[in-house]
């Protein structure tokens, strides 16, 4: 049982957190054909998109409403309406994912009346969804802006449907990277069921090259599968933060869920495998009993860099839990956790404390550690500390293959531990040198 | 600095900035002035361009005063290198909450102010005001004045609410609040008759340190670097040069011409990209300032470096002869680089004139001849299109367009602010050379344009 501590301070230095507008977006980028408009000054879009190019090194389809002062003053539905009638113009999105921002929220612009509004001025919108999720920046961090645009999604687009009885719904939650959304598809996929995954970054920002270039996303989840969300049997929840948009589809079609908190340790895997098998009525793959015993074999040569290492980590509350509990199984202690929002998880998480804060506070909590873990920023921290550092979470500037990075799965979890144990293994060398 | 409407338009309407130089009403650029566009809109704010201004001051500390968003998704990561202190690269902001966005935010921003001192004991405090903290209507001026006097180290407001319109008018904020509050205020230890300021320098990859040596070489000293790896102190003296260069930027224009109200100092606007454009601002700096001894020295200079320059240049000009490229920035960057392009025999087929003035055009037109086109208005698809009907090897333009050039398979090269190649300067020529060289020979074009083998359609057998 942790405690959790909220350090007394007036100025965040060099935050961790990164804002709900930018969670929504990312959520959103995993749909097809769709477009993310921030109703905000243009400078929110900005900064947003360019924290999103980045970091996955792709075209970033994202736009705003172009808040000026005097919009902010006399309200933004005008800029609302204007902004999604050049972009079916111009883009012809196939949906449009609003969100709010710290400027609109604080205004306090009534976003389902100006919707209703527009709708009613404009029935050549008829057919054009657009999702809707309320994303102040004063509360909340990305996970939280993710979470509640899945949530809005599941509420507004799926339709009541007939069972079918091999289709499930995965949610997929902020710690997952396009390249755990594929390796996850590829699993539940072994197991012959259809699974619809929202949103689905592997089909979006996992780098691809393809054709004629193009001003919305050109994969994702599509409008069709979302529709049939109704239809699924079953939802896996990935990641606590989707709990809420499972409950929605449990609510509206009485579907039932669980959900998986991680899938990056030995048991994780287990029990999300044993739960495919029990849906599906299909044994385990002899692809993953094999992948299995490969891991097996992987913490047996690895464990020797793991034992008793003293690690510390700067993630968001789901990455946090499913990265300590894949140091904790492999011997590895947490020295400092610190983390950008709450979450029903961080109490439960076998640690002593974990502080919601910014890099100052991980800065000295992080001394004496063997090994940190986090966003680009903490680079400049390892150097100042001189220790190595392990990228994981966003953004990542200064590495490559973001979209392609995996972390779930038998296979995903050998691979960390080989990138962590290489880490260990140099500094083990490094220190028997001098 | 208090930011009223006629601040604002004061600054949009900038007399000493070409694009509001009417032309019997005709030909007035409107960028300055023009609205961003709900669903068109593409740029940075104004708080965007007030931090662009100013956070190369690497000795001070900069503080968002408004919700995690401004500071959470821009901290860290502009291009600007210092040679010492760190300070300018961490990330303060008040993170403010409800509460505050009920209650107010002064007190917190206030706290914070006092914490940022004892802990960081910065040279400088600069407080940024954001939309929100506008909208709630906390006091900035008010604060900062009353920290200052507590902490006893200088807290200077900057009013950038991003939603007051675009980077270029947050940019001349940023320099509004150093001629308020930073400029003037010091005095420096000594002063020579050859002291100059840089002004809208950021030295973004390292291209001051191209530049300084050669100032050193012939006796130039600069006073103030506004702002590229510059100091508060410095910053404070920069009243007494005797010159202000202005580089690559219509940005910060108010503060050379203010300067040159308050205090007498001439400007004259440079670039540093380009043989012929280096050359030209040694000399103009030598005319300005100097007497014949100092002409000579830039002389000598410009000959041995050019010698130099030829011979490094010479194996990337027989591989770049005839190249063809299509540019797209801003500004006079859009006639800087294309006389940079020219040095190493590439032609320059296209090239946007969006932010462009009138003079800067008269320029690009002279620079590209009779077949180049100047595109008014760009995006994407456009850019592609041109691309396309210019038969043009090669995109370059700035980071946001990286990914509109690689994923139609075309060779790119970042020329704005993200970039991490120093092409300023004669050194930089020979790097933007070899950088350009190596985008449009990597052997990977041949293969990601290339069809798998099962997709190439082999002629029907009856033929």
């Amino acid at each position: 049982m942790a405690t959790i501590t909220t350090p007394r301070k007036s100025v965040a230095v060099n935050p961790l957190k990164q804002s709900q507008p930018l969670g929504a977006a990312l959520a959103f980028l995993g749909l097809k054909g769709v477009m993310p408009l921030f109703h905000g000054s243009q400078g929110c879009t900005a900064f947003a998109k360019v924290m999103l190019v980045r970091h996955f090194r792709e075209a970033i389809p994202l736009s705003t409403t172009a808040m000026t002062e005097v919009s902010t003053i006399l309200g933004g539905e005008d800029n609302v309406e204007q902004a999604i009638l050049t972009l079916v113009e111009k883009s012809k999105p196939s949906m449009i994912g609003l969100c709010t921002t710290g400027l609109t929220e604080t205004r306090g612009d009534d976003m389902t009346g100006i919707l209703q509004t527009i709708r009613k001025r404009h029935p050549e919108l008829h057919d054009l969804p657009i999702v809707f999720a309320s994303t102040p920046d004063f509360k909340g961090a990305l996970q939280d802006g993710f979470a509640a645009t899945v949530t809005s999604i599941m509420k507004e687009l799926p339709r009541a449907g007939e069972t079918r009885c091999n289709q499930i719904t995965l949610l997929i939650g902020s710690a997952f990277a396009p390249g755990d959304v594929q390796e996850i598809k590829e699993i539940v996929a072994a197991f012959g069921l259809h699974a619809i995954a929202v949103p689905d970054l592997s089909l979006s920002l996992d780098g691809h090259l393809d054709g004629d270039y193009n001003t919305v996303t050109t994969g994702g989840t599509t409008l069709a599968e979302l529709r049939e969300i109704g239809s699924s049997v079953y939802t896996l929840a990935l990641g606590e933060s989707m709990r809420a948009a499972a409950e929605t589809l449990e609510a509206q079609f009485g579907i039932p869920y669980e959900v998986f908190t991680s899938l990056s340790n030995l048991d994780a895997v287990d029990s999300f495998l044993e739960g495919l098998a029990d849906l599906s009525g299909l044994p385990v793959p002899d692809k993953y009993r094999h992948q299995r015993s490969q891991l097996q074999d992987a913490m047996l040569d690895t464990h020797f860099f793991f034992g008793r290492k003293q690690v510390s980590l700067a993630l968001e509350p789901d990455l946090l839990w499913s990265t300590v509990h894949f140091l904790q199984s492999m011997g590895a202690e947490i020295r400092a956790a610190v983390t950008t929002t709450k979450s029903p998880l961080l109490e439960q998480l076998p640690v002593e404390t974990i502080t919601i804060g910014d890099l100052e506070d991980f800065e000295q909590l992080a001394i004496g550690s063997d090994l940190l873990i986090g966003n680009s920023h903490l680079a400049a921290i390892a150097r100042r500390l001189h220790l190595p550092l392990y990228r994981l979470g966003f953004p990542i500037f200064d590495r490559l293959g973001n979209g392609q990075r995996c972390t779930v799965g038998y296979r995903g979890v050998m691979q960390l531990l080989f990138d962590l144990g290489n880490l260990f293994l140099e500094q083990e060398e490094a220190q028997t040198r001098h | 600095m208090k930011l009223t409407q006629g601040k604002i338009n004061e600054l949009l309407s900038e007399s000493a900035c070409e694009h509001n130089h009417k032309k019997d009403g005709k030909g007035k650029n409107k960028s300055c002035t023009q609205v961003a566009q709900p669903g068109a809109a593409q740029g940075g704010c104004a708080f965007d361009g007030a931090m662009i201004a100013l956070v190369p001051i690497t000795d001070a500390a900069h503080l968002v005063h408004g919700p995690i968003a401004c500071a959470g998704n821009s901290w860290g990561s502009r291009g600007s290198l210092s040679s010492g202190p760190m300070l300018y690269k961490m990330g303060f902001t008040t993170d403010l909450t409800e509460n505050e966005i009920i209650f107010g935010g002064e007190k917190k921003l206030y706290k914070a102010i006092l914490e940022i001192k004892e802990r960081y004991n910065p040279a400088a405090i600069f407080v940024y005001s954001t939309c929100v903290t506008a909208l709630i209507g906390d006091d900035l001026n008010a604060v900062c004045q009353k920290a200052a006097e507590k902490t006893g180290v200088p807290v200077v407001p900057v009013n950038s609410p991003g939603f007051i319109g675009s980077k270029n008018l947050g940019n001349r904020v940023g320099g509004e609040a150093l001629l308020e509050y930073v400029v003037g205020t010091r005095e420096p230890e000594l002063t020579t008759p050859y002291d100059i300021n840089l002004i809208g320098e950021y030295n973004i990859a390292g291209e001051l340190w191209n530049v300084l040596p050669l100032f050193q070489k012939i006796g130039i000293r600069v006073l103030g670097q506004i702002t590229g790896d510059g100091r508060y102190q410095d910053i404070a003296c920069a009243h007494r040069a005797k010159l202000n260069v202005m580089i690559c930027s219509k940005a910060l224009i108010n503060m050379a011409r203010k300067m040159e109200e308050s205090y007498g100092i001439p400007y004259i606007e440079e670039s540093f990209y380009g043989v012929e454009d280096m050359n030209r601002c040694l000399r103009n700096i030598a005319a300005k300032i100097g007497d014949s001894v100092l002409q000579g020295r830039v002389e000598q200079l410009i000959a041995s470096e050019m010698e130099k320059l030829n011979e490094a240049l010479l194996p990337y000009r027989k591989r770049l002869k005839g190249k063809r490229v299509v540019l797209y920035t801003g500004g006079v960057k859009s006639w800087s680089i294309i006389s940079a392009a020219k040095d190493l025999g590439i032609e320059v087929c296209a090239t946007s004139t969006k932010k462009s003035t009138e003079e800067d055009k008269a320029r690009i037109k002279e620079l590209l001849g009779k077949d180049g086109i100047m595109l008014e208005k760009g995006n994407a698809q456009e850019l592609l299109r041109v691309i396309a009907q210019t038969k043009a090897d090669m995109l370059i333009a700035g980071g946001r367009n990286q990914y509109t050039a690689l994923k139609a398979r075309i060779p790119f090269l970042d020329i704005n602010q993200e970039r991490h190649h120093p092409y300023a300067g004669y050194e930089g020529l020979v790097e933007l050379a070899r950088e350009l060289d190596e985008a449009l020979h990597s052997p990977v074009w041949q293969q990601i344009r290339k069809p798998a083998p099962w997709e190439i359609e082999l002629p029907s057998v009856e033929d």
